[in-house]
């Protein structure tokens, strides 16, 4: 039985993890595959870590949400210490190289630990506001969960309203997605 | 009023929860909310308020959710598809209008999305407003529940629920929790039209045409009663009924009963981890099966029954701490099949933990 | 041959003689009220709630569309049957512990938002029908079971002022009124401008009715009818609050 893919998307409030898992899920519908998405919403409305729970499959997603993550993405300092609880052996732990003072805080326990540039990459190459979604590149390369013409079609999808307003957007956001892809291209991670 | 139908044949949609039971109750014809804000239903409420008016239906900011159960008791009275939404305190409060909808069977609509308990707790999710949903109220629980498990049978039975309400006159709820609330997935929104689901008509139980007392008997429903007599003579009335109709309104889901050493009971969001625990099993050649009440109430106690009979052990799954158990062994008396329970109150189930206790249990051993 | 004081047209025959106490206000606030629906002629449309306490028994009073409700919640009954059925006329009668104490939060709302409905409230300043409890209303001094050697101001506070109260929070096109039983032809006109202020979809319509208590009152027809003409006024006083616009047409 084809398991589902479980992704766990942790970051600060405005970096975007929720709409991440929004286009991830989007596009994993448009595929035709089943997809799950919930977040993790408690009292407080703002300033806690934000967390986003995807499952990606063939068959009917099971309880919508999972410990242990296939993928685990944190975005921020905190996400990485809030994340870890989600890696278990099997867990590739992804974060961006760029988050400081966390190297003491990093999985042990995972299968692989992954620092990508990526706000490094989307603030040198495009935009630091694409990054998010230049780890879901990152992310979408690495496991092939959905293709990348999906991925840009559940872009199109959630965000048209605002590349109707400004075009040069869209190529930013579909340049992010390209340059995630192919910042894991050259690694051995899947 | 907008003639337009919201949904014209039928469309896949992905969505959360919240978005699917106010599209549900657009497509069932319902033509008023009120509501009142608590987590996790809100999103009930903004959709419906944002839909709404595109089709000349109506809502209503209450100042508690009393206010929300008897005003929907009022809209209902009307001939109107009318409901209302809450969740964990708010159901509580919610108990006094329903246990009026229940005595006067005036068909009620709820949606339940259940947040921890007791108390404030979370407002997240769990199971743990079973009983409440089921026997709230000073009363006898004379009413229809619908204990949902994924975002299709939320729009299905929301559909269902205003017409089983309308046609047996017992207040209806659907029962889902925070994270069918909050979670987004695919289904089919469609016009129940187009499936050939026919809408019961509503009724105005006040507010009929004609002067009463000349052209008609005028309306005087009550609740209050001076002797013993007169109500049991009532409630008599209204539960035979309820036990009557029973039938035709369960609703359950079994897999692989014959078979099972091993049956698995388990109902909304935790029955998915169930399901997939168990078909696991099974194909890796165990013997287990699972039975699932889709109606809590009236439960399907004698497909539990027969269900069980083959059984060696029964293994119920809930996020909470005994609730459905309850329901289970009040069913089951009689039955000398052990019970074991695998509870997280107010917490999620994943098929993992679910896998595992059946292991446990299979090889002989509680986990 | 028995003669029968002439009822009116909407009462319902068959539920009559009432079963409220003798000397009890509550058949006069009614007959004032079943007078006003028959001169508006808005029996065919007209949805009458009653509440919990001794305004229940008015259940089957009247042969228009009755709904006897819980304590407190006759408000919000009428304000969703409104809301679904605007073209109703819907009249949410109770009492003072129903108005003032159990559902005051409907009271307070329903006239915030400033619903098209008419809400009777009875004073008769004690819980009746449970045998005799200090009310919101309850007068200074006043003994009542709960109060046995009268109301203690600065343990128990003080009568609540409903009209006073509905006519500061209401909006522009609120009518509020305080009649009495003791001034029949002010209280039914009282009654009427409130319907009419309805049917004209202005806004929110409050009358408290001064009333009647003997059983709890422990009171002879005389001293009965001195405390409901004399003594109440006094805390509770006559006339109207609040006219639609702010002044009387």
């Amino acid at each position: 039985m084809g398991k589902a893919v479980r992704i766990a998307i942790a970051g600060e409030g405005g970096q975007g993890v929720q709409s991440f898992a929004q286009i991830l899920t989007e596009a994993a519908v448009l595929e035709g595959k089943e997809a799950l998405y919930i977040p993790n919403f408690g009292i407080e409305q703002r300033g806690g870590v934000s967390i986003a729970f995807v499952q990606i499959g063939d068959e009917q997603i099971g309880a919508p949400k999972f410990k242990t993550g296939d993928i685990v993405v944190a975005l921020s300092d905190r996400a990485v210490r809030r994340g870890q609880m989600h890696v278990g052996p099997e867990t590739i732990f992804v974060y961006d190289a760029g988050i400081e003072g966390i190297e003491a805080d990093l999985p042990k326990n995972a299968r692989k630990v992954l620092a990508l540039p990526a706000l490094e990459t989307a603030s040198r190459k495009l935009h630091p506001r694409v990054f998010n979604v230049l780890i879901m590149g990152a992310v979408i390369g690495a496991t092939r969960v959905v293709t990348p013409e999906k991925a840009k079609e559940a872009i199109e999808k959630r965000l048209g309203y605002k590349f109707e307003k400004s075009p040069e957007l869209r190529d930013l956001n579909f340049q992010a997605l390209e340059e995630g892809i192919n910042l894991v291209a050259g690694m051995e991670v899947a | 009023m907008n003639g337009e139908k919201p949904i014209e044949g039928e469309r896949k949609v992905f969505m959360t929860g919240n978005e699917v039971v106010a599209w549900g109750a657009l497509a069932a014809g319902a033509e008023i909310m009120y509501g009142y804000p608590i987590t996790p239903q809100n999103e009930i409420m903004h959709y419906w308020a944002r839909l709404g008016p595109k089709f000349g239906k109506r809502f209503l900011q209450t100042e508690d959710e009393l206010s929300a159960g008897f005003t929907t008791i009022g809209g209902v009275l009307t001939g109107k598809r009318a409901f209302t939404a809450t969740a964990g305190p708010g159901n509580v409060l919610m108990q006094e209008p329903l246990s009026m909808a229940e005595a006067m069977r005036i068909p009620t609509v709820v949606v339940i999305q259940q947040r921890g308990g007791p108390s404030t707790a979370t407002v997240i999710y769990s199971q743990q407003e079973v009983t409440l949903t089921c026997f709230g109220g000073n009363g006898e629980g004379l009413r229809v529940v619908y204990a949902t498990a994924s975002h299709q049978e939320l729009f299905d039975y929301t559909i269902k629920a205003f017409n089983t309400a309308w046609r047996y006159r017992f207040p209806a709820f659907i029962l889902g929790d925070g994270y069918q609330a909050k979670m987004r997935e695919s289904l089919v929104i469609y016009d129940p039209a187009a499936r050939g689901i026919e809408m019961i008509s509503p009724e105005p139980l006040v507010g009929k045409t004609g002067v009463p007392g000349t052209d008609r008997e005028a309306a005087h429903l009550r609740n209050a009663f001076s002797v013993e007599e007169e109500l049991l003579h009532a409630l008599g009335d209204d539960i035979e009924e309820y036990e009557r109709v029973a039938p035709e309104i369960i609703e359950y889901d079994a897999f692989n009963t014959t078979e099972a050493d091993l049956l698995v009971v388990a109902h909304g969001v935790v029955f998915r981890s169930v399901a997939m625990a168990v078909r696991e099993l099974v194909n890796q050649g165990e013997r287990v099966g699972y039975f699932r009440p889709i109606t809590l109430r009236p439960f399907p106690g004698t497909q539990l029954r027969e269900a069980a009979q083959g059984a060696e052990q029964l293994l119920v799954v809930e996020s909470a701490y005994g609730q459905l158990n309850k329901l289970v062994l009040e069913n089951l008396y009689g039955s000398n099949v052990p019970v074991r329970t695998l509870f997280r109150p107010g917490v999620g189930i994943t098929p993992e933990e679910v896998n595992e206790e059946c292991r446990a249990l299979l090889a002989g051993k509680e986990a | 041959m028995e003669i029968l004081p002439k009822m009116p047209k909407s009462w319902n025959p068959a539920s009559k003689p009432h079963k409220f106490c003798p000397g009890c206000g509550h058949g006069l606030v009614l007959k004032a009220l079943g007078q006003a629906i028959d001169e508006l002629g808005i029996q065919d449309r007209l949805v009458f709630g009653c509440d919990i306490g001794c305004s229940l028994l008015a259940w089957d009073f009247f042969n228009v569309d009755t709904v006897q409700t819980h304590h407190g919640r006759t408000t919000p009954v009428m304000v969703g049957i409104k809301r679904a059925r605007p073209e109703l006329v819907t009249v949410a009668y109770m009492g003072d512990g129903g108005g003032y104490a159990i559902g005051s939060q409907h009271l307070v709302n329903a006239a915030t938002r400033n619903d098209i409905i008419t809400c009777i409230l009875v004073n008769n300043t004690n819980y009746a029908m449970t045998g005799g409890q200090m009310a919101p209303t309850t007068i200074p001094g006043q003994k009542t079971e709960t109060t046995p050697y009268g109301r203690d101001v600065a343990e128990a506070g003080y009568p609540m002022l409903g009209p006073e109260m509905v006519a500061t929070i209401s909006h522009e096109g609120a009518y509020v009124a305080r009649g009495s039983v003791a001034k029949f032809r002010q209280l039914k006109g009282y009654l009427k401008k409130a319907l009419e202020n309805q049917m004209a979809g202005r806004g929110f319509s409050f009358i408290e009715a001064l009333s009647t208590c003997p059983t709890n009152w422990r009171t002879n027809a005389e001293q009965t009818w001195a405390f409901v003409e004399e003594t109440m006024p006094k805390y509770f006083p006559l006339g109207e609050l609040k006219f639609p616009g702010g002044k009387e047409e």
